[in-house]
């Protein structure tokens, strides 16, 4: 009987299990219920993408109310699928969470952190889920609120700045993608986002119509940290405490990607959006900015997470890159570097989240003067790197791979060109770590060993770096949910 | 001046939320960036509001010698706004407090300025 609520049970679990996180106060007793919650949300969102690729598509109903009048969940291999990346980033990032939280955050502010973690999750679920479209914006608000907070939990006073910066630009993202649904409400009548879909075609080409659509592509890009929209990002993640990092910088930028792919494909349908505006020139210029200054940045930077976190601004250009190009080739290469990019850069982060465990810091300057020590840690650390650049056997040899074909299918010649000189960059950026790393001598011998990262750490660090290459040689799985996520979007 | 009357709401919306955007944007005192941002999101309050607004209307409870009802829908959905708004300045000034505490100014060219001592 429950199997028919799993829909929704996945929002209930963890919003229920926020409160009861600050009422167990307890460090080690809201660390586990928080666990126990990511895993079961993580089982089920296996279940839910298993069911979606055999029904398709499956609508609940909330108390029962039909839609378009009451409230629907609405559930296919799309939003499936990106659920899967969220729950398995998040079982992962909080497998890893205990001890280096305990590490960064004061003992008796834990509890309130696992709650705000817990809130994050269900915000992020529900924009996922939701079929609403003034509940997703209520879900962006929720996951935000909780962001900001976590943020500015970081050790250094940067945090709280980041965490500021990031709230006034989310909020004013938010607030468009806000107008942009009470326009869209005015033109058609419903907030149901397949209704307004079935109902804008109807609506003749007008001005509040571009209006609402360019208020809400200006929020989500906001949101979503596209170029020149990100100036939160790079501060934002890089004082974040570690873990927040790792769960962030693998979560919230692809659902709000998710949702672009949502209203751009599905919801707007291309032949209205090019009715207004060129939107896959705009996003594919933009997004070939994204990838240049992204990368020139994360060479410039001289702090692993630093250097991540702009990293993360160029990935998430290679991913509006392949939305822009609105084609097959292009959306399956985009939806694949979601899930593929969320391994990455949260094994990095994870990574980046071990040193600074036991050394301390994650700035180069340094590490170079502890090279030698945590040699599992820098293997990691440069498999995943591998992954980054693109190197054939992992996942983000597949992303480029598939990215490059849909550059050439569509004769884009400078996109493929600035893909081609961002990989280089990116060997550049990560050629400075690892030299950091392996190619220099202590500058003094302290005399003491710095020993390994604690196994529990360890063990989901090299768990999502073994996906990497298990995910980079085994497609089968990720590409037939994302074929079929793609057939079923209109209008390609 | 009918067109005007019914335009009217919509003016005063596009005013406010140029202001408050303005100052959100250009202003470098943090507290009066949330001020800013506040007047912003009450523009888009009352833009929902005005939409649901239909003349010589009354509630939707149907009733004898009404024909014509207001929307209740964006009135309900900017109840819910305006706790998300109240939330967001909340945390936006715990965080105000907070950056205050530790770098003992809230003009953001003070708090830039003493960032890059540290880094």
């Amino acid at each position: 009987m429950i199997t028919g609520h799993l829909p929704i049970l996945l929002l209930i679990m963890p919003l229920l299990a926020a409160p009861l996180c600050v009422l167990l106060h307890r460090d080690i007793l809201s660390w586990f219920l928080a666990l126990l919650v990511f895993l079961g949300v993580f089982a089920g969102a296996w279940a839910l993408l298993g069911s979606v690729l055999e029904i398709e598509v499956w609508r609940y109903t909330i108390g029962a109310w039909e839609s378009p009048w009451g409230i629907e969940l609405y559930v296919d291999s799309l939003n499936a699928f990106v659920l899967v990346i969220v729950a398995s980033i998040g079982a992962a990032s909080l497998l890893f969470a205990r001890q280096s939280v305990a590490s960064e955050i004061a003992a008796d502010r834990t509890y309130l952190f696992y709650s705000a973690l817990l809130l994050n999750l269900t915000g992020l679920i529900g924009v996922i889920l939701t079929g609403d479209a003034f509940n997703l914006f209520v879900f962006i608000e929720i996951s935000s609120l909780s962001g900001y907070a976590l943020i500015s939990l970081g050790r250094k006073r940067l945090a709280l700045y980041a965490a500021y910066r990031y709230l006034i630009l989310g909020t004013v993202g938010a607030t468009f993608i806000l107008i942009g649904v009470g326009l869209l409400y005015v033109v058609t009548g419903t907030l149901n986002l397949q209704d307004i879909g079935v109902r804008i075609a109807d609506v003749s080409a007008d001005r509040t119509l571009a209006t609402a659509i360019c208020f809400l592509l200006i929020g989500l890009s906001m949101k979503l940290a596209l170029f020149p929209l990100h100036v939160w990002l790079p501060a934002a993640y890089s004082a974040a405490p570690s873990v927040v990092s790792v769960f962030l910088a693998g979560t919230t930028t692809k659902v709000f990607i998710y949702v672009l792919i949502r209203y751009v494909f599905d919801i707007f349908g291309l032949d209205t959006i090019r009715g207004i505006l060129p939107l896959g020139d705009i996003l594919v210029l933009l997004s070939m900015l994204a990838i240049l200054y992204g990368s020139w940045m994360a060479i410039v930077r001289s702090s692993i997470k630093s250097i991540l976190a702009y990293s993360s601004v160029a990935q998430i250009g290679y991913m509006v890159l392949g939305i822009g190009l609105f084609t097959r080739t292009g959306l399956t290469a985009s939806i694949l570097h979601m899930f593929n990019h969320a391994l990455i850069k949260s094994a990095l982060f994870m990574a980046a989240a071990c040193l600074i465990y036991r050394l301390g810091t994650d700035r180069l300057e340094d590490l170079r003067n502890s090279s030698g020590c945590m040699p599992w840690t820098r293997a990691a650390f440069v498999l995943g790197g591998f992954s980054l650049i693109g190197v054939p056997g992992t996942v983000g040899f597949l992303s480029k791979w598939y990215l490059l074909q849909a550059t050439i299918e569509s004769g884009n010649w400078p996109a493929l060109a600035v893909m081609i000189i961002g990989s280089l960059m990116a060997v550049v950026y990560f050629w400075k770590i690892v030299e950091a790393f392996y190619f220099r001598q202590p500058a003094q011998d302290t005399g003491e060993k710095m020993t390994e990262a604690p196994l529990m750490m360890l063990a989901p660090l090299w768990l999502l770096i073994l996906a990497n290459i298990y995910f980079g040689i085994d497609t089968d799985l990720t590409l037939d949910s994302i074929t079929l996520a793609v057939s079923s979007l209109a209008g390609l | 001046m009918q067109e005007f009357a019914g335009i009217f709401n919509y003016l005063v919306v596009v005013v406010l939320m140029m202001i408050g955007f303005y100052i959100t944007i250009a202003n470098r005192n943090l507290v009066k960036k949330l001020i800013g941002l506040n007047i912003f999101q009450a523009s888009v309050f009352i833009l929902f509001i005005s939409m649901g607004y239909v003349h010589d209307a009354t509630a939707p409870i149907v009733a004898d010698g009404h024909t014509a009802y207001s929307s209740p829908l964006p009135h309900v959905l900017i109840l819910t706004a305006i706790v998300v708004g109240i939330s967001t300045t909340a945390v936006g000034l715990a965080l105000v407090i907070r950056i205050y505490k530790s770098y003992g100014s809230i003009e953001e060219d003070e708090i830039i300025e003493k960032m890059e001592e540290v880094e």
